[in-house]
């Protein structure tokens, strides 16, 4: 499993990837966000989750400096002992939420896996 | 039986669309379904202005998810056959939480390109049967999968945005509780509103938290209602009215499917480039409205809304609510209605109930909640700012 972040023709990247940049240009090579620590810009505790989800749900957006090139990530940390400017790294998790058990089908196309942000 | 008049391709344009009709159902907790819903407020849309449904040659349904919700789909040809609209040209209209205000937009499109000489819109969405966990995964279903694997909500975008919001403009927290205090003490003026209760900026304050900073009266409740307004060239309006309402701006722009991608998280792209298109349009700046009616799913996204728009400096919105001037007798009443915060929310309906607030305001039908207005905006945005639509609309004298 990586995180994988996508560049583009014109230099910036996006989390996740898309098939074309934000000005249209094709990406050009991906970037393992796993490997990199990023910042808390900023992040919420969630009590009314949906079904399947863990309650309390503490989320950040954290932002990852690649080469002087910044990228974004949102997602679940692993405590809720986090602020504004926390440096993180991404831990893997084999189960985000609980799969099926909300609106999705646990064998369609949404992953259920992925990575939670952990203080460093 | 009139049947409606086929317009070729590149058919005639009309300048002006005007608005002669419109209506809302009592929102809230209702035992009605979508169907019955949408023709309520559609039959009495069409009583309101006085038009024979054989009259309707387009009928737009603006509706998120009543598959997802209650299983019916088609929508729209069961409104036609309901409202006896048929053969009019029927279409549903998805564009998420604005799907009310893309509606407007399709309406907008159907006179002025000359296709429709009357065009009927209705919105709706019935939710309450669902449990509030359900309904926050239907509507979370429209996250990125990237996003939705990691339990997002609607309200958890909220808080994120919230607590940067405060940190980055030194705002006090205070300021968002009165967003929430004002929209009540409005929503008691308004018997078509789901909540009738004033609440204390101390209440919001202490009531539970659902995504830190924000708590549970900082977002509206979850709703079924249904609202329809009806759209027709200005020279038809003249024929079965005096006093009418004409659409003088609309807009529509998108954004970022992934929120955390866009530059700056506190600047909604979709509320800017569609108001600015809708005030280019209409001729007129944000100094010229005088009443607007705002997307306030969270208590937040009225300060965003009115940044967006040019209702106040970026980062400066806050202090508006804590001086009172977006209040009903401010100098620019943001939200007369209630807004969703105490009007209620059912998604498909919002954005065209809205526009329904502004409507009554402009034909000074809006009794208890009347303020002095000749333009008013209304702001409609889906997702968390994903996809919005703003409309300009001036009374006819």
């Amino acid at each position: 499993m990586t995180m994988d972040a996508y560049r583009y023709e014109d230099g910036s990247i996006s989390y996740p990837g898309h098939p074309r940049g934000r000005d249209g240009s094709a990406p050009t090579e991906t970037i393992d966000l796993s490997e990199y620590t990023g910042e808390v810009l900023t992040w919420t505790t969630s009590t009314a989750t949906p079904p399947g989800v863990r309650e309390p749900n503490t989320l950040a957006i954290v932002e990852f400096d690649v080469d002087g090139e910044s990228v974004r990530a949102l997602g679940q940390t692993t405590t809720d002992e986090i602020e504004i400017g926390t440096t993180v790294t991404p831990v893997y998790v084999e189960e985000l939420r609980e799969a099926g058990v909300g609106l999705k089908d646990a064998d369609g196309p949404q992953e259920w896996d992925g990575y939670r942000f952990e203080p460093v | 039986m009139v049947l409606p008049t086929p317009v070729p391709y590149g058919g005639p344009m009309s300048e002006t669309v005007a608005v002669i009709g419109g209506s809302m159902t009592k929102f809230g907790q209702r035992e009605s379904w979508i169907r019955e819903l949408l023709a309520e407020a559609g039959q009495a849309c069409l009583a309101d202005a006085g038009v024979p449904s054989d009259a309707v040659e387009h009928l737009y349904v603006s509706n998120m998810a009543s598959g997802e919700f209650e299983g019916q789909t088609g929508v729209m040809n069961a409104l036609a056959h309901d409202l006896g609209l048929i053969p009019a040209y029927s279409q549903r209209v998805d564009q998420t939480s604005a799907s009310g205000g893309a509606g407007i937009y399709a309406a907008w499109q159907s006179i002025a390109s000359g296709a429709s000489e009357m065009t009927l819109l209705v919105g709706g969405e019935k939710m309450t049967h669902r449990s509030t966990a359900e309904s926050t995964d239907i509507i979370a279903s429209i996250a990125h999968p990237a996003e939705y694997k990691h339990g997002v909500t609607l309200p958890s975008f909220a808080g994120l945005t919230a607590r940067m919001y405060l940190d980055r403009f030194d705002a006090p927290r205070e300021s968002l509780a009165r967003v929430a205090v004002k929209n009540h003490e409005n929503g008691t003026r308004n018997e078509k509103a789901q909540f009738q209760k004033e609440i204390t900026v101390e209440k919001a304050l202490d009531s539970p938290i659902i995504a830190d900073p924000l708590r549970l009266y900082d977002f509206c409740p979850v709703t079924d209602g249904s609202a329809a307004l009806l759209f027709c060239p200005v020279e038809v309006a003249e024929e079965y009215a005096d006093d009418y309402v004409v659409l003088s701006g609309v807009g529509g722009a998108t954004d970022t499917h992934v929120v955390h991608e866009r530059e700056d998280p506190t600047t909604m792209g979709g509320v800017v480039d569609s108001s600015d298109q809708a005030f280019e349009m209409a001729d007129l700046d944000p100094d010229d409205i005088d009443v607007a009616e705002l997307h306030d799913m969270f208590t937040i996204l009225e300060f965003l809304q009115m940044e967006g728009i040019g209702f106040a400096e970026k980062g400066r919105a806050w202090e508006h609510a804590m001086d009172g001037r977006t209040k009903i007798d401010g100098d620019r009443p943001i939200n007369p209605s209630g807004g969703l915060k105490s009007k209620g929310h059912p998604l498909g309906a919002s954005g065209v109930a809205q526009a329904y607030e502004i409507y009554e305001q402009l034909m000074g039908e809006a009794g208890e909640r009347q303020v002095s207005a000749d333009t008013g905006l209304a702001c409609n945005v889906g997702g968390f700012g994903n996809c919005v639509t703003t409309a300009i609309f001036e009374a006819n004298q």
